[in-house]
């Protein structure tokens, strides 16, 4: 278990140098000149234009400017961006955001997906299930960006029920609904696969077993069937949280939630390399990790996996 | 010209005329409540300023706003678009328009106590105009004796070789007689010099600016203008409150204001709608078909005009595009009208004219090439020689112009039977970049919003050979000696009417095709009883009421 996870963690390491100079690359690849679309359609002075491509040696090669920006990531120097913010800070000002709306929207995803695929999953065909069945296929079907504009306008402006944006101190209730929003089409997998993998459990021999020996139908759904049944949905729900984090951008846009998604986007129009690079390292660092999470609690899961 | 960076707002920069006392109804004139202004405080949309806020080194709206209501300069426009007035300036005073004697108000303070002087702006100017500070206003000094000693050419234009240091910081032009006067010597005569002295590159700086980086003096800026600065959270708020010792006219009436900072204009609409927020500039487009903002907010809903056009330029360093004639029946074949009326739902007006209407000195109808006429344009383009090929007009597609520009290739395919298609550019930078370096081979959008209110900055810029903007290369030497006259005129009166001339001959040429003109659609909350828009169409919040 030890020497597996040491090795797991090794294989960061070249994953991580893999990607950030892929990201930089591509991102220094963007055609046009960051600064000539700063002026609006006046166009730039000329003399602006070269402060600002010496300030941040845009004229030097991909290596060297790849070379200089690593070696100042080491020595935890995220570098600033064009307009002169420190990127740090804006990496500890927006993630924290992210990661509250992502954490939120996967914990209404687990509940209420998990909690649907149970109970259809013990009850097929029923009115519950094809509900269910129903809802499920409405939440995939509908974009996220129609699901959010419907949901904040009838409850935000139309009901009163919520404030239609997220305040800056980003409280766990105003995140419900942005949370709900960001999970929905997750939540209908989750409720799905959960559903899928439950209905085959439920004619294991196993199962069979355990109501023949008389355990109460709790225990049996609770501990036996649901334990061997989680595996695919933890898959899905670990390698989810990533997913949400850097596909948040259009719900923190409707939400008006000062999140990674918009920082990314404005640093990919305006060529900020350094931006795009800082986020998403940290955020190939949250799928790593939870990828290797998830692996380890395959084990815990299911006895018969074992790592060397 | 400032540019607005929100992703969909695109042209939507703001601007207006209209002077506002809640919303558009006129019987309504139970004005402000004097007690409950006086500690009031209103919440209203912004978008995250790109750079720290300098005024000669901001752009774009987002800083720009903040540096309009945190700075007054030595003139100010009037709302409703006349001529300017002194605001810090005691006395501009000229004989010849080349020197320039201006007095300023005694005792005014800047927001840190410190006092205005004359060296306040001769300083700043310095700052802005010398070539090693990059500053993206310092066109705007390049009338003031001394500047191009500031900005050496580059000895081999955009190659390797770097221009030199300028050996010396200060212009010649600028000298600072006692306290409370200075000197300004233009390189030539220009009477529209004390116009532009509105805009924000014109500020004065507390001598607090001097002693540190201009990126930390802009995280915390020091103004001398209604309001001051209490806190800058990036990309969430900006919180800004009363300078209680401002002492010039336009004092406020309300205690604090905090610019909200949305990066999407549905979010804030959603806001304003529910009464969380109290004043959007641009509501979103989403919001605008069927005239759904009007349902929405009733008589809180603003229209006003905008002195900005949209137009389409064409490449004239590219041979096909050389024949006038050519341009012309292009122009002709534009029904302008349909443009406006379809895609923009009536929110903007076809262009008939040069310079904005809205613009002093600025003539209304006189673009004759503005007219739809199909039968005129097939019949020039026959005397053209036609056009082989196909006629690209370019827009930047990260805005919302793909619409417009594609109904107007498809009227002129329609119309004059070439074989003409939109075609759009992924980002605006690479947009630029392109028509910068005189690489377009087809037509392409172009926008351009007033500086400062004078038909002077709707002509030299764009359409006199080295103007700031005159992207097309577009030169007549009749123009071009016109132009000169009327920008060295004693008077604007004649140098506005020399404009007129000049703007004759530019109608001949057709370098460009004026679309549109801008409009901009605001709403407020129900808390606000009294407001005005600026001449350029940002909230003028020295005139909020509760």
């Amino acid at each position: 278990m030890g020497r597996y996870l040491l090795r797991r963690l090794l294989q960061l390491v070249p994953v991580f140098i893999g990607t950030t100079f892929l990201i930089y690359w591509l991102v220094w690849s963007v055609p046009g000149d960051p600064f000539a679309g700063k002026c609006g359609d006046r166009g730039c002075p000329e003399n602006f234009r070269a402060v600002m491509t010496a300030k941040y040696h845009l004229d030097d090669s991909i290596w060297l400017q790849y070379a200089s920006y690593m070696k100042n990531l080491f020595q935890g120097d995220f570098g600033i961006t064009f307009g002169g913010r420190e990127i740090s800070d804006i990496i500890l000002t927006s993630y924290p955001n992210t990661l509250k709306l992502a954490v939120v929207a996967l914990a209404i995803e687990a509940a209420i997906g998990l909690g649907a695929g149970v109970l259809t999953g013990l009850r097929r065909n029923g009115f519950l299930d094809n509900l269910v069945l129903v809802s499920t296929l409405f939440l995939i079907a509908l974009p996220v960006f129609v699901i959010g504009f419907v949901l904040q306008w009838l409850l935000g402006v139309n009901w009163h029920i919520v404030h239609p944006t997220v305040s800056s101190e980003m409280r766990i209730t105003e995140l419900l609904l942005p949370g709900f929003v960001l999970g929905s089409a997750s939540t209908a997998y989750v409720a799905r696969v959960a559903r899928t993998s439950i209905a085959e459990n439920r004619r294991a021999d196993y199962v069979r077993t355990a109501i023949a020996k008389g355990l109460p139908m709790r225990r049996v759904v609770g501990v036996h069937l649901l334990r061997n049944s989680l595996i695919p949905v933890v898959t899905l729900l670990g390698t989810d949280l990533g997913a949400l984090m850097g596909g948040a951008i259009i719900t923190e846009g409707i939400f008006g939630i000062n999140g990674i998604g918009r920082q990314v986007l404005r640093a990919i129009v305006t060529k900020e390399s350094a931006t795009v690079v800082g986020i998403v390292v940290v955020l190939v660092v949250v799928y790593l990790v939870m990828n290797l999470l998830v692996d380890l609690l395959y084990a815990a899961l299911d006895p018969r996996i074992r790592y060397e | 010209m400032r540019v607005s960076k929100r992703a969909s707002g695109a042209l939507a920069v703001g601007a207006a005329f209209a002077l506002v006392a809640s919303g558009c109804s006129s019987g309504n004139d139970n004005g402000g409540d004097a007690s409950a202004s006086k500690d009031g405080a209103i919440v209203i949309d912004g978008t995250q300023p790109e750079n720290p806020l300098v005024p000669a080194n901001t752009t774009e709206t987002g800083g720009g706003k903040i540096i309009d209501w945190m700075w007054t300069g030595l003139v100010e426009y009037p709302n409703n678009g006349g001529a300017p007035q002194n605001a810090l300036a005691e006395s501009i005073e000229t004989s010849d328009s080349k020197v320039f004697k201006i007095k300023i108000k005694q005792n005014t303070k800047f927001h840190d106590g410190t006092t205005v002087k004359a060296e306040s702006f001769v300083k700043a100017w310095n700052w802005a105009a010398y070539a090693p500070n990059g500053a993206q206003n310092a066109s705007f000094f390049a009338d003031i004796q001394g500047f191009s000693d500031l900005n050496p050419e580059d000895p081999d234009g955009d190659g390797p070789k770097k221009a030199p240091t300028p050996t010396v910081q200060e212009m010649s032009g600028l000298k600072v007689v006692d306290d409370w006067n200075f000197e300004v010597t233009l390189s030539a005569p220009t009477a529209v010099f004390p116009t532009k002295l509105g805009y924000s590159a014109f500020m004065p700086l507390p001598d607090a600016f001097f002693n540190m980086k201009p990126e930390e003096f802009g995280k915390k800026p020091i103004g001398n203008g209604p309001v001051k600065l209490v806190s800058w959270q990036d990309d969430v708020e900006i919180k800004l409150t009363r300078f209680d010792d401002y002492s010039l006219r336009d004092k406020m009436k309300i205690k604090d204001v905090t610019v909200k900072i949305y990066q999407d204009d549905t979010a804030a609409y959603a806001d304003l709608v529910s009464g969380n927020l109290d004043f959007q500039q641009q509501v979103p487009v989403s919001s605008l078909a069927g005239d759904k903002w009007k349902t929405d907010l009733g008589d809180r809903a603003i229209a006003s005009t905008t002195p900005s056009t949209g137009i389409i330029a064409f490449p004239i360093y590219d041979t096909r595009f050389q024949n006038p004639k050519l341009r012309k029946a292009i122009s002709l074949s534009i029904n302008r009208q349909e443009i406006t009326d379809k895609i923009f739902f009536g929110n903007r007006k076809p262009a008939d004219s040069w310079a904005n209407p809205l613009t002093p000195g600025a003539e209304p109808g006189n673009c004759t090439a503005c007219k739809f006429d199909a039968t005129q344009a097939k019949q020039l383009l026959t005397e053209a020689g036609g056009f082989t090929g196909q006629l690209k007009m370019y827009y930047n597609a990260d805005a919302s112009h793909k619409e417009w520009m594609e109904a107007v290739a498809q009227q002129v395919k329609t119309n004059l039977g070439i074989d003409a298609v939109a075609v759009g550019v992924p980002t605006f930078a690479v947009f630029r970049a392109n028509i910068n370096a005189h690489k377009m081979d087809g037509a392409y959008r172009a926008g351009w919003q007033q500086d400062y209110p004078d038909v002077e900055n709707w002509i030299n810029p764009l359409y006199v050979k080295g103007g700031s903007s005159n992207d097309g290369l577009y030169s007549n030497d009749q123009v071009n000696a016109l132009a000169k006259e009327a920008s060295a005129a004693p008077s604007l009166e004649e140098s506005h009417k020399k404009f007129a001339d000049a703007v004759k001959l530019i109608d001949q040429d057709v370098p460009s095709m004026p679309i549109y003109f801008g409009g901009q659609q605001s709403g407020h909350s129900e808390k606000i009883k009294k407001m005005e828009l600026t001449n350029v169409g940002e909230l003028d919040i020295t005139s909020v009421e509760l």
